[in-house]
């Protein structure tokens, strides 16, 4: 087995090359789970913590962008000011895990691990994230729904990295919640993120861990777009309550040992009426 | 910074204050198992290996972190702290003393833990709201307390580093 700690962008990418199917180890808050439990026996380890191009985020206000470097953790993600530019990503980040687990996990990881209750995925669905990669052969990028394959599968190929990706700063109130057991180290049983664009005059709503990846909610959006006042800010009751059945609608939950179908899907309905109404309080 | 490290079976670690070898080990081990199995540390407790406990909290680099989830190798050349790096034995730190004060330690086993995360907490957060230490210590489970004297202990820390100028 090989461990090899890059220090620089560069140095990982070559490293990757030389074993293209190396677990890239980010925060190790999944990774490090499975290695522990003898699920999985990794021959190469590119542990990337200490690569400091990846470690920063930067606001681009022309292009009213915010690109995040795949190793921000989700407790830099919780900081002023990227928190007030990215604000549903810093509650979705503040229901990850514990500290500990926050000073670890990085949003690049969610993203490379690609489980449907990745809390970062549903905030970077919402807001049509792009993301970056990088190998030695070059650099691309891609939409996060192209991105996202299915259940932990994505479309990174051997021997790529994950740099980052690129968020819009929306105008607008956005968020997310999450249902789980209690309110620390809980894997969402099911969860939504809202995002408004009051210049594009759209509300965004995507869902975690009720599908094989995040799903986005076509119709909800559409009908929100018409029912709400983005003036006023104000829906009606019934409106957001006709928005979270729409969007239980749209998710296809399964059973496991977590939670029924049923009680996600209803749990889905409850979280993005809710949101609506947080975006849009008035009646 | 140095350069990039690749590691063999043998790397060292910089464990309270000293270099520690780490000799014939599998590279693949956590944090944790190096620091009780190979170094002999054992005050970091291993539990549920998967982050959910807090029992094996320690510092790398100042941030408190579940060492079960840190690949030991991965943190060569970073700052490690653990229990045993808070206090020398016998001459116990002011938290350590306020969770014998206010009866905040039951079995003991989640103190290690909770004792870091408490650390943690004060350096960051020096006059913590209930609220806040809950939030704080949410990553440490206990089952035997029930909290509220761990609370307590918290609190006295708090007040004793205010009167007496510290905080």
């Amino acid at each position: 087995m090989s461990v090899i700690v890059p220090n620089s962008l560069s140095d990982a990418l070559a490293a990757l090359a030389d074993n293209p199917d190396a677990l890239v180890l980010a925060g190790g808050t999944d990774a490090m789970v499975e290695v522990n439990s003898g699920h999985r026996k990794p021959s190469h380890v590119i542990a990337i913590n200490r690569v400091s191009e990846l470690r920063s985020w930067t606001y681009d206000p022309v292009a009213a962008t915010v690109h995040i470097g795949s190793g921000v953790t989700y407790a830099e993600l919780m900081e002023s000011p990227v928190a007030d530019l990215l604000p549903a990503l810093a509650e979705a980040s503040r229901t990850v895990g514990s500290p500990q687990i926050r000073h670890a996990g990085t949003l690049g990881g969610n993203l490379g691990t690609c489980s449907p209750a990745g809390d970062g995925l549903p905030v970077v669905s919402a807001l049509d994230g792009i993301v970056h990669l990088a190998s030695v052969a070059g650099e691309r990028s891609l939409s996060v729904h192209e991105f996202m394959v299915g259940v932990k599968r994505t479309a990174r190929q051997p021997g790529e990295l994950i740099t980052g990706v690129t968020l819009p700063v929306l105008t607008g109130w956005q968020g997310y919640s999450k249902v789980g057991v209690r309110n620390a180290m809980v894997i969402a049983l099911a969860s939504t993120c809202l995002a408004t664009d009051l210049e594009g005059r759209n509300v965004r709503l995507a869902l975690g861990s009720v599908g094989p990846t995040i799903l986005r909610c076509a119709e909800a959006e559409a009908f929100a777009a018409t029912a709400v006042s983005f003036e006023a800010r104000s829906v009606s009751a019934h409106d957001a309550r006709r928005f979270g059945e729409l969007a239980a609608a749209a998710s296809r939950p399964i059973n496991d040992h977590r939670a029924t179908a049923e009680y996600r899907r209803h749990a889905i309905g409850v979280l993005a009426s809710r949101l609506l109404r947080r975006a849009f309080p008035n009646e | 910074m140095s350069e990039s490290v690749a590691l063999n079976e043998q790397y060292e670690l910089h464990v309270n204050g000293e270099v520690r070898p780490v000799r014939d080990s599998w590279l693949g081990e956590s944090l944790l198992y190096v620091l009780r199995e190979r170094l002999g540390l054992l005050g970091s407790k291993g539990a549920c290996e998967q982050g959910e406990c807090g029992s094996c909290s320690v510092l790398v680099d100042d941030e408190l972190v579940c060492s079960c989830l840190v690949l030991a190798a991965s943190a060569v050349d970073q700052s490690i702290v653990t229990i045993e790096g808070v206090a020398p034995i016998g001459s116990p730190s002011d938290v350590q003393q306020a969770f014998v004060d206010a009866g905040a330690v039951q079995c003991g086993f989640c103190t290690p833990g909770l004792i870091m995360a408490t650390h943690a907490l004060l350096e960051r957060t020096a006059d913590p709201t209930e609220f806040e230490i809950r939030e704080e210590l949410s990553g440490n489970v206990c089952r035997c307390t029930g909290y509220g004297r761990i609370i307590e202990a918290v609190q006295r820390v708090a007040v004793s580093r205010r009167v007496s100028g510290q905080a």
